[in-house]
């Protein structure tokens, strides 16, 4: 009956360290404070060119993380692409005016969207528009207006 | 000609019953499943043997793996100045690929074969003829509860190796190579989804976990009732679990993340 105990107790420890490491996978090493972004709202941007921007990319202002990207699509009457984000709920006093740009995190990084403050006194709100926008910079056309510029000096 | 052609067709034809056999021998085995809820000590039993005596080949497996991983990893991405995705890289091969293929192998060589060798030996010394004279189900009593266990087991195992192999390589990455603790959880967490990363290789462990306890209990079930055939069940399970395993994480990979 003893030894049916020490089974039973053993049993038990591999399922619950099986358990934590489920969960210490999905806490410590995932995303999974992403998902309560979930409650926050969400505005669009239009840019001329985005880039390598992708779905899940950062938002950020002033180089905080306040939000994600989470669709571009494109848009046929202005040839545009559309970027829908989703900014957390606690930074809803972003000014109507705020301007939008796609950089990148060191020169290979990733792409994400940097958000600058206006000076407007309304905020925007859940569906709201990011009309001043800034597109993303194409490492090939810097380099082929650099040796533009280059040809045209001599 | 018609010699080879006739060898051709047999070895055909065996194929297809065996694996007509295995599917016979599944749908019996899981028409065995409900009954288990009312002995779950025949499943705890046997949840010692396969999941908790895996354990420990499972940890330290998963703890080297994640260590040279890091420490491979290091070497190339510090030269683009890339250290800090040590994290992510290294979770994301884990969590994908690595955890849920290497745990399902080294569970066919250490719980899949003595599942064979014990359910073949049974029948071997004529113990399942004996339970069915006693008008017990052998498949109910005797092969249901390992199948059952087997396949709880393989995704808790492969979960416990993601995860020591992440502390691993964390030990190694932080305490050895000195990259930076904060980046290196920061970025992994920027960059491992819950639904498209863990969750899928969840899925994947399950799958693995299926399929390699089902060829484990068919091998030792179907297995010729001598000391050779016994032997030879064993060698297979191993053998066919792992083309299984390979196979079948190709085909889930490219279901999974194949089309982006």
């Amino acid at each position: 009956m003893a030894n049916q105990r020490l089974t039973e107790i053993a049993v038990g420890v591999f399922i619950a360290i099986g358990l934590a490491a489920l969960v210490m996978l999905a806490m410590k090493v995932s995303n999974i404070s992403a998902l309560t972004e979930r409650d926050g709202y969400e505005i669009t941007a239009k840019f001329e060119n985005i880039g390598g921007l992708k779905v899940r990319a950062p938002v950020s202002m002033a180089g905080v993380h306040i939000g994600r990207v989470i669709g571009v699509t494109f848009e046929q009457e202005t040839f545009t692409a559309v970027v829908k984000m989703r900014i957390r709920a606690e930074y809803d006093k972003l000014p109507l005016d705020t301007s939008a740009g796609i950089y990148t995190s060191g020169v290979l990084g990733e792409s994400y969207v940097g958000l600058e403050a206006g000076a407007e006194e309304e905020n925007l709100i859940d569906g709201g528009e990011i009309t001043l926008t800034q597109s993303a910079m194409i490492l090939e056309q810097l380099v082929g207006q650099f040796l533009l510029d280059k040809a045209a000096d001599e | 000609m018609l010699n080879w052609l006739q060898f051709l067709g047999r070895g055909g034809l065996d194929f297809f019953e065996r694996l007509g056999r295995g599917h016979m021998f599944i749908v019996r085995v899981s028409a065995g499943l409900p009954g288990l809820f009312l002995q779950p000590r025949l499943v705890i039993q046997q949840l010692f043997s396969v999941g908790v005596l895996s354990l420990q080949i499972i940890a330290i497996s998963g703890l080297t793996v994640g260590m040279v991983l890091g420490l491979q990893m290091y070497n190339t991405l510090v030269d683009f100045g890339a250290e800090d995705s040590l994290g992510p890289v290294v979770a994301l091969s884990l969590v994908r690929e690595l955890g849920p293929v290497l745990a399902a192998l080294l569970f066919a060589g250490r719980a899949g074969s003595a599942l064979t060798a014990e359910i073949g030996l049974m029948k071997a010394t004529e113990q399942l003829s004996g339970m069915e004279m006693m008008a017990v189900d052998p498949i109910k009593r005797v092969v249901a509860p390992r199948f059952l266990a087997g396949a709880i087991s393989l995704p808790l195992l492969a979960a416990i190796f993601s995860a020591i192999g992440i502390l691993g390589s964390y030990f190694v990455g932080i305490g050895l190579l000195g990259v930076d603790s904060g980046a290196f959880w920061s970025q992994m967490q920027a960059k491992v989804d819950v639904q498209e990363d863990i969750l899928n290789g969840v899925l994947k462990s399950i799958a693995f976990g299926v399929v390699a306890t089902w060829i484990a209990v068919f091998e030792g079930y179907d297995a010729v009732p001598t000391t050779e055939g016994v032997s030879r069940a064993t060698t297979r399970t191993v053998v066919h679990t792992a083309f299984a395993v390979l196979g079948l994480d190709f085909v889930l990979t490219a279901l999974m993340f194949g089309g982006e």
